[in-house]
């Protein structure tokens, strides 16, 4: 019968292998699906995974590539920490929409007004916004003991309550007809995160991503709070014997995810999006959990997570319109990456045996 | 007896029936995590549980099958969350939410054909002359068949925690699984087999959303249903019959918002929409800082995979 | 292979601003962006109907593509930017939400008409926006209701506080109040446009306070499923038919129907007269549909309905006809006067007679 070992240490060969194991037995299993559903198989599979790359308009896909990742990449690195520390935010997509909101606002109070200040206080006020909302439940936590995925999660709805109502009232675009929806901050030039090299789909954004992986990376490895991080999730009390202080570590850990959430919010909204609207949140915040898990909580894996994650969303959507796939397939095909991702992981930390021994 | 223009029997009423599918879905969740295992996948399991039951009910013309095809699709689904979580010891959080994923995409391609039919009905239960007794009968005895089933789910789950061996390996399995192991249990079986009940659950509470509480099928039924009922888990701090308690809370103010807007009270709708949110967060803070209370603690190998090593 | 590669030289040597237009195939190629799946059973569901009646109106002649649940936003523009990559001649954008990217792209796809829906910015020469005047099929339903109510109360359950739903709401409740004037109106803002068990609890909550008569503006049949738990209680389709709730509560229908926009606009492009306009069509144009008046109705009501719908067709009569006030008592349409566009397409304020607050 088949046992498992587990391995000393992570194995390095196949903790490069498995991903692309992952992807080939996403494409198999993914292209039966698209085969029941009456397409060609290996059209569908080149168009997710080879044409936003490689195709004939990779050279636009690519850039949208990091539009895409930028975000995921961003809150996904804030959680990350707090997750290595046993400390659950659940709620990121709350902090990015109060960043975003936060931001905005500070951004439409100057307007008309050009001045090269507005940005950089939008991008303070957008990491502040995200921060404080996500010090509602790290404080509760710290001062009640109440647990924080609960209230995380259920403040996401509370945002997205005061998103709607900004919509439609405080940060209404004046000029708009009656509609919902703020003015747009993508054509206020003081205010925009625009492209920082045309079609490059660099923004501040990618940018503050690209900074995050490598902080959090030298945070980790070299830095005493990446160790107490990493002591408390791997051994609680050792980690209170260390002298570390939970509670300073639940308030450290959500206010740098809360942050790196409002600071993608901002972005997204000042860039991309361009403006608040009923409908500005798009799951960011969810989708990065399941980021930072894939990246094995790892900034560098977060990284290529965050890649892969955005390929199929773009590739899908390709795949979607071109061969007219129902969306909720391209949903399926993603949950189906995820689960072979997750599953080939056992290769890298478990070795397989054959052995006549009976389980005990 | 009316306040403020709402009748509060109409109103009690109300909410056991807005609550049933966050309760079924719940107290399954309920059982998953007192095993020791975090499912997040709550939302897809139910939205697979409201197909399968549509599909089920509208192929049979029988709600009850359509019941018993929403519980086997849910614990269909959650046999993949299993296989990877116990078999494979993938990461439970991110499997949860892959199976969310999952599932939302998989609902809506076998819904496909079912856009715009009506599923057969379901009578209400026919309780004679209980129904007739005043306030005590609109409360109580004038529901469909589910809503006495759920009920009658969480004093069961309560009940076998409590008195039984199984529930007892149950709980020894959540807090301590290599302990449990010592002591001769098998602890993937007995996860497995959470699983699969907290699936079935699930899927019950989607299948009560598509053919009752709805009753139709749309891609995007359970709305965040899901959800909610993980909350809801946490917020009872794993205890049966405060899952109750905190559905009935949430159910209860989500529907006076809305009867408070019908009636035509002057609070601004935009605090009357969060605040079903906002009133369950500060009930688990005054809950919790309640220091007199034993800590309201998650078991312990919560989310935490299982290997045999020796 | 050569078709490949002048497209790619093209495009680096362009950048964005090349179509794929220019080099297409022989068929016209028609794009959809749709905001939900087709699966809604309403909004995004009509809209397909449209296209499919495209493809039948004009077979070999066009293709269609189209994406589901699109986020408006980023994801928007990407998904308009890949479909005119792709070669699409004309992309119709079916959510308000997607105004700004649907003015951003065609300044980049100059040879590529787009049409966007229920907005109003036409920036560009290729840029045509289109609605639907919904309220009068509304005035429609106010009628019917008015005539059938015995206990005098109407609900109506609003999805956003948005122009089209303020019309919605305000025709109706005119109109019942014509043929009713006992009638009081209630209405329920349910803060989403789609979450069926939140729909059911609104209308519930309604029957509870002496409802019987219930116009929903949000998109599920649950408001329809729990009306027919309760005897005598009466609502209307929304969006689509709904025909399998009648006779009854279901006794008339608003459908969208999208299908003769479509057919004009691509007739256009096919034979060269296409050019960008404003299209706010109603019963008259076909756009606004009133379906069968069931037998639950009265005859002599049905007659009544049946004559203002044909009044309204003909352009005889405007729904917001004076002399009406606001709801604070201020006059705005003397007697005689009807509504501008402009008035009805921004639309912020209720009528005299409502009680309530429009939500801010």
């Amino acid at each position: 019968m088949v046992m498992l070992e587990k391995r000393p240490n992570p194995s390095r060969f196949w903790t490069a292998a498995t991903p692309v194991l992952a992807v080939v037995l996403t494409m198999i299993a993914g292209g039966v699906m698209f085969a029941i559903l009456g397409k060609n198989p290996l059209e569908a599979i080149r168009t997710i995974f080879w044409d936003p790359l490689f195709g004939e308009f990779a050279w636009y896909f690519r850039g949208q590539l990091l539009v895409k990742a930028g975000p995921l990449i961003l809150i996904a690195v804030g959680l990350s920490l707090g997750f290595r520390a046993g400390i659950w935010n659940i709620g990121a997509e709350g902090q990015y929409i109060m960043g975003a909101i936060f931001g905005a606002a500070v951004g439409l109070a100057f307007y008309p007004m050009e001045a090269w200040f507005i940005f950089p206080l939008m991008v303070i006020a957008g990491a502040f916004g995200g921060w404080l909302w996500a010090m509602i439940p790290a404080v509760l936590r710290t001062r009640f003991r109440t647990n924080e995925i609960l209230v995380s999660l259920l403040l996401v709805y509370v945002a997205q309550s005061i998103l709607s109502s900004m919509a439609l009232g405080a940060l209404r675009n004046p000029e708009g007809g009656g509609f919902p929806g703020s003015r747009n901050l993508s054509q206020y030039p003081s205010a925009a995160n625009g492209e920082l090299i045309a079609g490059s789909g660099m923004h501040w954004g990618v940018v503050a991503a690209f900074i995050a992986v490598i902080a959090a990376y030298v945070l980790l490895q070299r830095h005493i709070l990446g160790f107490h991080i990493r002591l408390a999730g791997q051994a609680p009390r050792a980690a209170r014997f260390a002298g570390v202080s939970p509670n300073r570590l639940v308030l450290l850990c959500m206010g740098i995810s809360g942050a790196l959430a409002g600071l993608a919010g901002l972005f997204e909204v000042s860039g991309p999006a361009g403006q608040i609207s009923i409908d500005f949140a798009s799951g960011y915040g969810f989708t990065a959990i399941i980021v930072a898990f894939l990246g094995r909580l790892n900034p560098v894996g977060i990284l290529l997570a965050g890649l892969l994650m955005a390929l199929t969303y773009i590739g899908g959507e390709n795949a979607s319109t071109n061969l007219g796939l129902p969306s909720a397939s391209i949903q399926a095909f993603q949950g189906m990456l995820l689960f072979f991702l997750l599953a080939v992981d056992l290769l890298s930390n478990y070795r397989l045996r054959l052995s006549n021994r009976e389980t005990a | 007896m009316m306040l403020g223009g709402i009748n509060p029997a109409v109103l009690i009423a109300s909410l056991m029936v807005a609550a049933v599918p966050i309760i079924l879905a719940a107290i399954g969740e309920l059982v998953v995590e007192k095993a020791g295992v975090l499912n997040l996948g709550v939302e897809g399991m139910m939205i697979m549980g409201a197909i399968c039951g549509f599909a089920a009910a509208v192929a049979t013309g029988s709600p009850l099958m359509g019941f018993v095809g929403g519980a086997l699709g849910g614990a269909a689904l959650s046999v993949i969350f299993a296989l990877l979580t116990q078999f494979l010891m993938a990461n439970q959080v991110a499997t949860g939410l892959a199976l969310t994923l999952f599932g939302l995409g998989l609902s809506s391609l076998i819904g496909q054909g079912y856009v715009g039919i009506k599923p057969p009905p379901t009578a209400r239960l026919d309780l004679g002359p209980l129904s007739d007794i005043p306030v005590l009968g609109t409360i109580l005895f004038r529901h469909d068949v589910m809503v006495y089933v759920s009920v009658a789910a969480v004093a069961v789950v309560w009940a076998v925690l409590r008195y039984t061996r199984t529930g007892l390996v149950l709980r020894a399995v959540g807090e301590n699984h290599d302990a449990a192991h010592a002591l001769g249990y098998h602890v993937i079986r007995i996860r497995f087999l959470a699983i699969l009940f907290g699936g079935a659950m699930a899927g019950l509470g989607g299948a009560y959303l598509s053919l009752i509480r709805v009753p139709q099928w749309t891609d995007g039924i359970t709305a965040g249903a899901g959800w909610i009922a993980l909350a809801i888990v946490v917020f009872a701090s794993w205890k049966p019959w405060r899952v109750l308690l905190g559905a009935y809370l949430f159910g209860g103010i989500a529907v006076l918002q809305l009867n408070l807007q019908a009636a035509g009270a002057r609070i601004p709708v935009e605090y009357l929409s969060m605040s079903p949110y906002l009133i369950t967060i500060l009930v688990l803070v005054i809950m919790s800082a309640d220091k007199s209370r034993a800590a309201a603690a998650a078991p312990a190998a919560l989310g935490k995979n299982f290997h045999a090593s020796r | 292979m050569n078709r490949r590669t002048l497209l790619a030289s093209a495009a680096i040597g362009l950048g964005l601003s090349m179509t794929g237009a220019a080099f297409a195939q022989d068929k016209l190629k028609v794009g959809f962006i749709y905001v939900g799946p087709i699966g809604d059973g309403g909004w995004t569901f009509q809209h397909n109907e449209g296209r499919l009646a495209l493809e039948a109106e004009y077979g070999d002649r066009i293709e269609t593509v189209y994406q589901e649940s699109v986020p408006e936003g980023a994801d928007a523009e990407r998904v308009l930017t890949q479909m005119a990559l792709g070669g699409a001649d004309i992309i119709f954008t079916t959510s308000f939400g997607y105004m700004d990217a649907t003015n951003a792209v065609a300044a980049k796809f100059p040879n590529v008409k787009f049409e966007h829906a229920t907005g109003f910015k036409r920036e560009h020469p290729n840029v045509a926006t289109y609605n639907a005047r919904f309220y009068e099929g509304r005035a429609v339903m106010g009628t019917i209701g008015g005539r059938m109510t015995k206990s005098n109360k109407i609900g109506y359950i609003g999805s956003f506080p948005i122009p089209e739903v303020i019309q919605g709401i305000n025709a109706s409740y005119i109109h019942a109040k014509k043929v009713n004037p006992d009638v009081t109106m209630s209405v329920v803002w349910a803060y989403t446009w789609f979450d069926p068990a939140k729909e059911a609890d609104a209308a519930k909550a309604l029957i509870e306070q002496g409802v019987d008569v219930i116009l929903a503006h949000t998109d599920s049949t649950a408001p329809l499923a729990e009306a027919a738990k309760t005897p005598g209680v009466i609502g209307f389709g929304q969006a689509s038919d709904m025909i399998s709730y009648a006779p009854s509560p279901r006794v008339s229908s608003i459908i969208d129907n999208w299908a003769p926009y479509y057919i004009e606009r691509v007739g256009m492009l096919l034979d060269g007269t296409w050019e960008s306009t404003d299209a706010w069509e109603g019963i008259g144009g076909g756009e606004v549909k009133i379906g069968e008046i069931t037998d639950a109705v009265p005859a002599e009501v049905k007659a009544e309905a049946e004559a203002l719908a044909a009044s309204i067709a003909d352009g005889s009569y405007h729904p917001f006809t004076g002399p009406l006030n606001k709801q604070d008592g201020s006059a705005w349409l003397a007697e005689g006067e009807t509504a501008d566009d402009a008035t009805l397409a921004g639309m912020n304020f209720y009528v005299e007679g409502i009680t309530g607050d429009i939500p801010k």
